[in-house]
């Protein structure tokens, strides 16, 4: 092989016949996988979730959480698993990371629940495939949704890795205590789909997520774009984990596994 | 001359009667549905896609197969297929109205439906299904009238029909790829995500299609006075013998990737299909009726006569029926994004529903093909071919 790796890469590039400029470059960059590049936006903001599993314990730790979620953003309980809106929600390290499990993980890993809820992904396969731009992700990268655009088809459920989307197959006013209704927060109609928003009718106000102000310091919310804020601190620092990541949506919610003592 | 199909025979009156009961049962149903909520359905928070959008897919097959006729009799000037070409034409207007009133009421928020034309969306492929599905219903509207009319005035079809004619031909494939492309891009949908998806669609398409023309074609020379011949449903006996052993080797090339590799993802919806979910029994029968039919359809003698060739046909529909129409939207999510495993059964109210559209389907169906054998009987070329 006389030919040097520059060359054949140049090569290579130029060969690839409809393979699109910009995928040649990557390749003589030597950048072959679109999972390596910068998920970081222009708009300079990344808005993510760190989660310290460790710091949340008790049952009443995960009900307060999800609680102050669905009880603000008027989330109706719905008894019938069939019919559930759920925002954030509790599952084991099974459902949660099934990719990622072997039979011979701690425990307590394989007993304690993790907190889901929408992955506010870099690369979103729901917003992707949305045909009418009911969901969006704005610049700061939170997913989030127009209920009054959607027409219910459902194509986010199908497209979204995660199961985090709900669809609304009954009446949710029904199964809503009308007077305990938070005022400022509407309520929705049968037939279209929600999920997490980040909070954003709070992030506007200046505050942090509900679930993170419930949580007593294990969430921690913040810019991934800027490396000296908080999430990125206890990235570098912490061993994470996110869901899936062979499926490339690059999540902006992290789990921190095991706490800063295992990690060093 | 629509005229014709208000005159016609008992026969005609009571299989229209039949018809409009269906449609009217299923429309009461969707009335009840659009009150209380698409919860009426079997569909849950896992299994969001369910009998109304598997129909919808299996249509499109039904739709996009009137291209074997076409091609041949236009592209290769195979004269034989003059008489039954029409017949494939109408069928593909009335798959593709049953494809979108599936769409319809499927619809969350049915109201809102011209959204997708409001905001167009380059990046979702529900859009360009919305595109393609009508631009085909067009095409084969025009084409199918031009060319009917011009038959009834025993002239040749307007020149401007050719190049209509000829771009049918890639955009039937198109919209079974494209919906194909609805599933086959989907990360985190294993079952789903394989490249030869859109082949495996066309396959069964060509195969499901001319199948089902055979058995119209049959029902029609018993009750009415067209009769399509004989050599030409034989030669679209061999199209869907040839389709349907393609069908069966990419499916056999599936479980091929799934158990080779041996990557639990893959295999899951196929241990869910094939070994311990509700549908086990329906994909079996699916399997053994398509091996069966192979049987019945390969070997030229027996395809031959029309007696088996009518089971053969009935066998690949019904085969087909649950492999698409039933087994691959519910494979697909099943199991769910979690690992787990949600079943999932049409109710009554979705079934009947189902039932509604397929009637309006057959009878939009009947109209057009009363009408087309009306004007031929008045012509009299709707005997047998000499
Ligand atoms: S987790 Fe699902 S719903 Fe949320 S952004 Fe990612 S793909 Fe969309
Ligand atoms: S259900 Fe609504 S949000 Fe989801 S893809 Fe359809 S229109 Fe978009
Ligand atoms: S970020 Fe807001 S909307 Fe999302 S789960 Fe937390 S509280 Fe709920």
């Amino acid at each position: 092989m006389s030919i040097d790796r520059r060359k054949f890469l140049k090569i290579a590039g130029l060969s690839g016949i409809g393979m699109g400029l910009s995928a040649a470059d990557s390749l003589i960059k030597g950048k072959a996988h679109a999972s390596e590049e910068s998920s970081l936006p222009e708009s300079g903001v990344r808005l993510a979730l760190v989660i310290d599993v460790g710091k949340i314990r008790t049952d009443e730790d995960y009900k307060r959480i999800t609680d102050a979620c669905h009880s603000i953003h008027n989330v109706p309980n719905i008894p019938n698993t069939k019919h559930e809106v759920k925002w954030i929600w509790t599952d084991t390290y099974e459902h949660t990371f099934p990719d990622q499990t072997n039979e011979f993980i701690p425990t307590e890993m394989k007993e304690k629940p993790f907190l889901l809820l929408c992955n506010h992904c870099a690369k979103p396969p729901c917003v992707r495939v949305c045909p009418t731009k009911a969901t969006f992700k704005r610049p700061d990268g939170i997913v989030t949704q127009d209920p009054h655009r959607c027409i219910g088809c459902r194509f986010c459920m199908a497209a979204c890795p995660y199961g985090s989307r709900s669809f609304n197959w009954v009446d949710p006013r029904k199964y809503l205590d009308m007077n305990k209704v938070n005022p400022d927060y509407p309520t929705r109609t049968m037939g279209v789909v929600e999920k997490c928003t980040l909070c954003v009718e709070r992030i506007a106000r200046g505050l942090e997520p509900a679930c993170v102000e419930a949580s007593n310091g294990a969430m921690v919310f913040g810019n991934l774009a800027d490396p000296n804020s908080k999430v990125r601190k206890i990235l570098s620092t912490h061993y994470t984990l996110i869901r899936k990541p062979a499926v490339g949506t690059q999540p902006s919610v992290f789990y921190v596994i095991g706490g800063g003592e295992n990690a060093g | 001359m629509l005229d014709r199909a208000l005159k016609g025979s008992k026969g005609y009156w009571t299989l229209v009667i039949i018809l409009l009961g269906f449609i009217g049962a299923g429309s009461l149903a969707y009335l009840h549905q659009f009150n209380n909520g698409l919860g009426v359905t079997g569909m849950s928070r896992d299994v969001s896609w369910g009998f109304y959008i598997s129909q919808f897919t299996f249509l499109v097959g039904v739709a996009a197969s009137a291209v074997m006729l076409v091609i041949p009799y236009y592209l290769h000037n195979f004269k034989k297929f003059g008489r039954i070409v029409i017949l494939g034409e109408f069928l593909a207007i009335a798959s593709v109205t049953m494809c979108m009133t599936f769409i319809f009421v499927d619809m969350g928020q049915p109201m809102r439906i011209m959204n997708v034309l409001l905001y167009p969306t380059p990046n979702s492929i529900l859009f360009w299904d919305a595109m393609v599905l009508n631009g085909y219903l067009m095409l084969n509207l025009v084409i199918g009238w031009a060319t009917l009319h011009a038959e009834k005035k025993g002239v040749p079809p307007p020149a401007w029909s050719k190049p209509l004619i000829y771009l049918s031909i890639p955009w039937a494939v198109s919209i079974h790829t494209v919906t194909a492309f609805l599933y086959a891009g989907l990360p985190g949908r294993h079952f789903w995500l394989t490249a030869i998806l859109a082949v495996r669609f066309l396959a069964s398409a060509f195969a499901g299609g001319p199948a089902l023309l055979i058995l119209l074609a049959l029902i029609l020379r018993k009750h009415t006075k067209f009769d399509a011949g004989k050599e030409p449903i034989q030669a679209v006996a061999k199209i869907v013998a040839y389709a349907m052993c393609a069908n069966v080797f990419l499916i056999g090339l599936e479980f091929f990737t799934a158990f080779y590799s041996n990557i639990p993802s893959h295999m899951h919806a196929f241990e869910f299909l094939y070994a311990h979910g509700n549908l086990v029994p329906l994909m079996w029968t699916s399997t053994i009726l398509a091996l069966l039919s192979l049987i019945l359809i390969v070997p030229p003698k027996m395809r031959g006569n029309e007696t088996v060739l009518l089971w053969a046909c009935i066998a690949i529909f019904i085969s087909l029926w649950i492999d698409k129409g039933f087994g691959l939207v519910i494979g697909g999510f099943v199991p769910t994004p979690f690992d787990t495993v949600t079943e999932y059964w049409p109710t009554l109210t979705e079934t009947t529903i189902t039932l509604g559209v397929w009637a309006l389907g057959f009878l939009v169906l009947t109209v057009l093909y009363k009408v087309a054998i009306s004007v031929r009987e008045e012509l009299g070329t709707a005997g047998p071919p000499k």
